[in-house]
């Protein structure tokens, strides 16, 4: 381990808990209520059963994660909450208010949820500032030079100086989730769709970018729905696991996990998280095999 | 502040190394683009390339040399070799009256590379507007497409006639001929280039609250820029073969014209020093296209060069 990080570590476990001195609690919001949700690809009759009866909360202000095996409908839900998709019945209520549900089968995408993808979407051809103003200019909500301004903080908050005037190709593919997640900081979203984000990354960035994310959470007490197939992943980062069951995807099993934030890495090795994953791992590993038996394939 | 630090000394180091690899001269946070092109050509100068360049050359010139005027093989014998071919195009009293010296034959390239250019300026014009909207709307694609499919194969030289028809004096006939193969070319490209752009990013740009005439600005058009400026670079090289066809068959100047009639009156060398002026001309076209694409996607050529020297 790189000692200047080891010297962190120990500093922010040796420290009392840094209270957000930033923000000043900040009425919480981004709720959002999933309600016997069923997402049928094709038709009603032979199509796909991705998502059944599926109901779960996002708590406001937390990070909610939700584990699954590959291609098991995850996704599918993320999407119709971002307003990509469509749901076939059902209703996702977003901080009491309706996103989709009867008659009106496929949200609108905006900028109170947004999305941070797989593989990553800052748009290669705009520098990395422009990149990070981008929401706040085409919603017509700043001036260019107002949204560069505030892009210029943001970035340096998160540590990401230095970097304004190059382009994504350019830097690194933790640096890219980084400067993606502040981009959409910058239109201080209700909730933060992640979508397995760290996926391509190796195991050793991944754990930066942990640390970067839970910092950031610290920051903005934005809340999260995050995504992935990753059990180690989700206990560490979440407040709330919901656990998937493989296609058709519904809730199997809603933990809750009880280790303060912030979080750093000493948390992998304490007893309370292993607890955690022995708990769980049974669970996971029994929908994996069903996936594998079944041939669910990466979409 | 401190809780930054160990994430943004993360950043550094994850930075460092690729600065390094990409060893612009130090100091360089932003080099200038100057300095950037010449340590481009200085590294281009110390790798091999350069000189197997010129062996190419050599060994081409050698048996063309060799095949004409020493061994005088069978399907050589009317061809003219090298030295007659380079002593004309030099020469101040050229014995087919045409080379570097002529007033005539830069007249010949002016009429060629005018032509090209209208042709080439119109295809862009049109080609690149009508791509973007076959890639950006199905519906236009399903009224458009089968028509497009159906007209693009055939040959520039079969709309000759009727390009006569339709067209007054020979001027605007050989434009429309040199245009046609450039546009399908550049529409297809684009319209490919807007249908390989990543759905993530025009859901990025929708989620971050922009709207469909933004995201087309914004996402749509520099997304495909790629592929236009493919699409470019073969639009250019079409044009000349088409130009060449077109100016074969009616024109009083151009390059075409001036193969095509010193065939016919027996002046082969000069008949060489105009393929060869072609190539040269069609090379720097497509380069200037080329160039061009680089200048206006920055963050492409920066991508590559950081790529290393692929």
């Amino acid at each position: 381990m790189n000692p200047e990080r080891a010297a962190a570590c120990e500093r922010s476990i040796a420290a009392p808990l840094p209270a957000t001195s930033s923000s000043p609690e900040k009425p919480r919001r981004g709720e959002i209520r999933i309600a016997d949700v069923i997402k049928i690809y094709g038709s009603e009759a032979n199509g796909i059963r991705a998502v059944d009866k599926c109901t779960f909360d996002v708590p406001a202000g937390k990070i909610t994660v939700v584990v699954g095996p590959s291609g098991c409908g995850k996704t599918t839900l993320l999407n119709a909450i971002a307003g990509f998709h469509s749901i076939t019945s059902g209703t996702i209520h977003l901080d009491g208010k309706v996103l989709c549900g009867a008659g009106r089968p496929k949200a609108e995408p905006g900028p109170d949820r947004i999305v941070v993808f797989q593989n990553g979407a800052l748009f290669p051809w705009k520098t990395i500032i422009e990149n990070v103003a981008f929401g706040p200019i085409v919603q017509g909500r700043l001036t260019r030079r107002q949204a560069f301004d505030q892009a210029r903080t943001m970035l340096a908050e998160a540590g990401l100086r230095n970097l304004e005037s190059n382009y994504p190709g350019e830097i690194s593919s933790g640096m890219r989730r980084r400067v993606e997640i502040t981009r959409a900081l910058m239109n201080d979203p209700k909730v933060l769709l992640l979508d397995e984000p760290y996926r391509a990354l190796d195991s050793l960035t991944k754990s930066v970018m942990h640390e970067a994310l839970l910092e950031t959470f610290d920051r903005n007490q934005v809340t999260i729905f995050f995504i992935t197939h990753d059990l180690e992943e989700a206990i560490f980062l979440g407040h709330r696991v919901v656990i998937m069951t493989t296609r058709p995807c519904r809730p199997k099993k809603v933990l809750t996990v009880d280790i303060p934030h912030p979080r750093d890495y000493s948390v992998l090795t304490a007893k309370r998280f292993r607890e955690y994953l022995d708990e769980t791992a049974a669970a996971v590993h029994e929908e994996a095999l069903k996936a594998f038996a079944a041939g669910e394939r990466e979409r | 502040m401190t809780e930054l630090e160990p994430t943004y000394a993360a950043a550094q180091a994850n930075l460092a190394p690729r600065k390094a690899s990409a060893t612009i001269p130090d100091s360089a946070d932003h080099a200038s683009r100057l300095e950037v092109a010449a340590y481009r050509v200085s590294q281009w100068l110390r790798s091999p390339r350069p000189y197997l360049m010129l062996v190419g050359f050599v060994l081409f010139l050698g048996f063309w040399y060799l095949a004409v005027e020493v061994w005088k093989l069978p399907r050589f014998s009317q061809m003219p070799g090298p030295t007659a071919v380079i002593s004309e195009w030099l020469s101040p009293d050229p014995t087919y009256g045409l080379s570097i010296y002529s007033p005539e034959y830069y007249q010949h390239i002016w009429v060629s590379w005018r032509r090209v250019s209208i042709a080439f300026i119109l295809a862009t014009a049109m080609g690149v507007p009508l791509g973007l909207l076959l890639g950006w709307s199905q519906r236009f694609k399903e009224y458009v497409f089968p028509v497009f499919e159906l007209l693009r194969p055939i040959p520039p030289l079969a709309w000759v006639p009727l390009a006569i028809i339709m067209f007054q004096g020979s001027e605007t006939p050989i434009i429309f001929l040199t245009f046609l193969a450039s546009f399908y070319a550049t529409t297809l490209n684009t319209m490919l280039g807007v249908e390989s752009i990543d759905v993530s990013f025009i859901r990025a740009a929708y989620c971050l609250g922009a709207k469909r005439q933004q995201v087309f600005w914004h996402v749509i058009v520099p997304g495909a820029m790629p592929f236009i400026f493919t699409g470019l670079q073969i639009s250019v090289g079409v044009a000349w073969f088409s130009l060449v066809a077109a100016e074969m068959v009616s024109g009083q100047y151009g390059l075409g014209y001036l193969i095509n009639t010193s065939y016919t009156m027996v002046q082969y060398p000069t008949m060489v020093i105009g393929m060869f002026t072609l190539g040269v001309v069609g090379y720097l076209t497509s380069a200037g296209v080329r160039l061009l694409g680089n200048y206006m996607m920055q963050w492409r050529a920066r991508e590559l060069a950081i790529g290393g020297e692929r």
